[in-house]
């Protein structure tokens, strides 16, 4: 029995990569200086639904919705292992909140076809939300094993998963198809082959073909290279609303119920302060200091 | 559709014991009922659960819709849904708070696409106002304000549901002070149907296990927490050496848990435990709101970190700007002096 595994990975911007440098002297952030990379969380999803494949065959296709750059992470995507990677871009899912954003997803798993299970991180580091995969999962009317640490069975239509949090485990036997958000400790995702990477360098989404032309003039044309990079598996599908069977409505910005109200950058008061020295003796006047005003003792 | 303005709260439970964030957050829907002029109603779920109903109807409910069933017992996202989700639709709320635990994270998102309403999670702070829609010129009155550090904790958002009901927050653990409760407190308790359908039982849970924490940040007076600039695990350990001297638990930004010197259980921040020490110590934290959301309610808070730009010295009460390697030793040492 083979399965078919629909992956949902995101481009995030690397909020963990915040230092001071990052920050402005006004209390802002320079958001130019996170570089972006493919969610962390996402990765071990992808590790999930890769070793699935890899026990009892099937197919993985990633899915990502984002701007033409989040191209990368299906490139990634590719190099990794993924059998059909697609891209849905378009200015008029632009502000979704995570509602909106599940919305679209949805109808585009729907347009890939039948699967047995959808894969995600467990949350996006950008957003920590959490959201877009229960969300997703109801409109797809399916059901969700969220925490997911590790799959134990995968037989007759039914998989057991074990669910990890803080303070404990549970584990499940749900019916397929089902959707899964994994955890950043379910795995370690393999690492991309040195080999891989660069044959995938050419893997592109349509919009990137010109400029891939001018580099390749081998080609000669757009149609050229698009049979080239479906050949070679170097393609990457790009889809906009007019793909799918959408109520416009329900996209972007309007679709989407939440609505920012403001936005604070946290310019922080000074708190009155003292300077300690980092030698012995400002360190033990500190401590004095501490045990004197009953902080310490 | 009634035009009312109460706010929900689902109480969780496990096995007969009420997670305390349902506490805190009956506090919080009880102050934000009265500036509405509404009512707190509790959702209760679960199998044989009704004499929890009196708890909280203590800390602040007027009615407790309660759901018991034995299908009920343990929590699973379906059924919960199915009942939950039926109740809005039958009493529209304004706004409805939930947990940000594990089984809250899994709920609420379903909850929300289930009926179609906004959803904010891990809200640091809820609040009542007005909302002006340029687009629209509509004012909306009296809307939730659901206030959360955003981008990776580096701003903070009021997020707004200006159309959609009920306005739908998750808040963790920690965040909102609980009430003491008040057993003279008189509220109606409404047992309701649960009818659910077959599908809604397609997850089983075949077995599962709780630990008690063995990690206690919410209530520890002093907290000695490493971030990103702790360079390696044997770094790490000076941290550790740091709380030990001053009987302290060990906290960690989530740089420090992400690089695996430590559980997520010590993470201190938006997304970790909110803390409220005597005194905490920031140990190569840099400070992003994130973790500073968690912890700028110390009473006293000592930081040290290289970069003498880092934010989090915009909060501490002592800067220290130096190198980890030689300061927690000086720290350790002095502390180590001063108890004989």
């Amino acid at each position: 029995m083979s399965y078919n595994s629909i992956v949902l990975v995101k481009q995030v911007p690397d909020t963990r990569a915040v230092t001071g440098e990052v920050m402005t002297a006004e209390g802002t952030m320079n958001r130019a200086a996170l570089p972006a990379i493919f969610n962390p969380e996402d990765l071990n999803a992808l590790e999930m639904a890769l070793q699935v494949r890899d026990q009892h065959g099937g197919t993985v296709t990633v899915l990502s919705m984002g701007p033409l750059q989040a191209a990368e992470v299906l490139r990634e995507s590719l190099y990794r292992g993924a059998d059909r990677v697609i891209l849905l871009s378009d200015r008029k899912f632009a502000g979704a909140d995570t509602q909106a954003t599940s919305y679209s997803l949805a109808k585009a798993i729907q347009k890939i076809g039948a699967f047995d299970m959808v894969f995600c991180g467990r949350q996006a580091i950008d957003g920590d939300t959490a959201q877009v995969g229960p969300q997703t999962a109801e409109k797809l009317g399916v059901p969700q094993i969220t925490y997911a640490e590790s799959i134990v069975s995968l037989a007759d239509g039914e998989v057991v998963v074990q669910r990890a949090f803080d303070l404990g485990t549970e584990l499940v036997k749900c019916k397929l198809p089902c959707l899964l958000t994994v955890t950043g400790s379910a795995n370690q995702p393999r690492p991309p082959s040195a080999r891989k990477r660069i044959e995938y360098k050419l893997a592109a989404i349509p919009t990137e073909y010109p400029k891939l032309l001018e580099k390749h003039t081998e080609f000669g044309s757009a149609e050229a290279l698009d049979q080239y990079l479906a050949e070679h598996h170097l393609k990457i599908e790009q889809w906009t609303t007019a793909n799918l069977d959408v109520d416009e409505s329900q996209l972007g910005l309007a679709g989407s119920p939440t609505q920012v109200y403001k936005v604070n950058y946290v310019v922080l008061e000074s708190t009155e302060s003292k300077d300690i020295a980092p030698t012995p003796e400002g360190i033990r006047a500190l401590i004095e200091e501490l045990i004197k005003e009953y902080i310490v003792g | 559709m009634t035009n009312n303005r109460n706010v929900w709260v689902f109480i969780e439970q496990d096995e007969g014991r009420i997670n305390d964030v349902s506490l805190e957050l009956l506090s919080k829907a009880a102050e934000l009922a009265q500036t509405l002029a509404g009512q707190v109603w509790a959702v209760l779920c679960g199998s044989e659960v009704a004499d929890l109903a009196e708890t909280a109807i203590q800390h602040g409910a007027a009615r407790v819709l309660l759901a018991d069933h034995p299908e009920l017992a343990l929590y699973r996202t379906l059924p919960y849904t199915r009942v939950i989700a039926d109740l809005i639709r039958a009493h529209n709320p304004y706004a409805f708070l939930i947990g940000a635990t594990p089984v809250g994270r899994d709920l609420a998102p379903r909850l929300a696409s289930a009926v179609k309403c906004g959803l904010t999670a891990d809200c640091t702070d809820l609040q009542i106002g007005d909302y002006t829609s340029k687009k629209e010129s509509v004012t909306y009155k009296d809307l939730l304000y659901q206030i959360r550090p955003a981008f990776g904790g580096n701003v903070i958002a009021t997020i707004v549901n200006p159309k959609t009901r009920p306005q739908m927050a998750t808040v963790r653990e920690g965040v909102m002070r609980r009430r003491e409760p008040d057993a003279g407190r008189k509220g109606e308790v409404e047992p309701v149907s649960v009818s659910l359908h077959p599908e809604d039982l397609a997850l089983q849970v075949l077995s599962r296990e709780v630990r008690e924490p063995t990690v206690h940040l919410k209530d520890a007076p002093v907290i000695v927490a490493g971030g990103a600039g702790v360079d390696s695990a044997e770094e790490f350990q000076l941290v550790r050496d740091l709380a030990n001297a001053l009987g302290g638990e060990l906290g960690a930004s989530r740089a420090a848990v992400d690089a695996g010197y430590i559980s997520r259980e010590h993470q201190v921040g938006q997304t970790g435990t909110t803390v409220r020490p005597r005194l905490y110590i920031a140990a190569g934290i840099s400070g992003a709101i994130q973790h500073r959301a968690g912890m700028d309610q110390s009473n006293k808070i000592i930081a040290i970190n290289t970069d003498p730009n880092a934010p989090i010295f915009q909060v501490a009460h002592y800067k220290i700007v130096g190198d980890l390697g030689e300061v927690l030793p000086l720290l350790i040492k002095a502390l180590r002096e001063k108890a004989k």
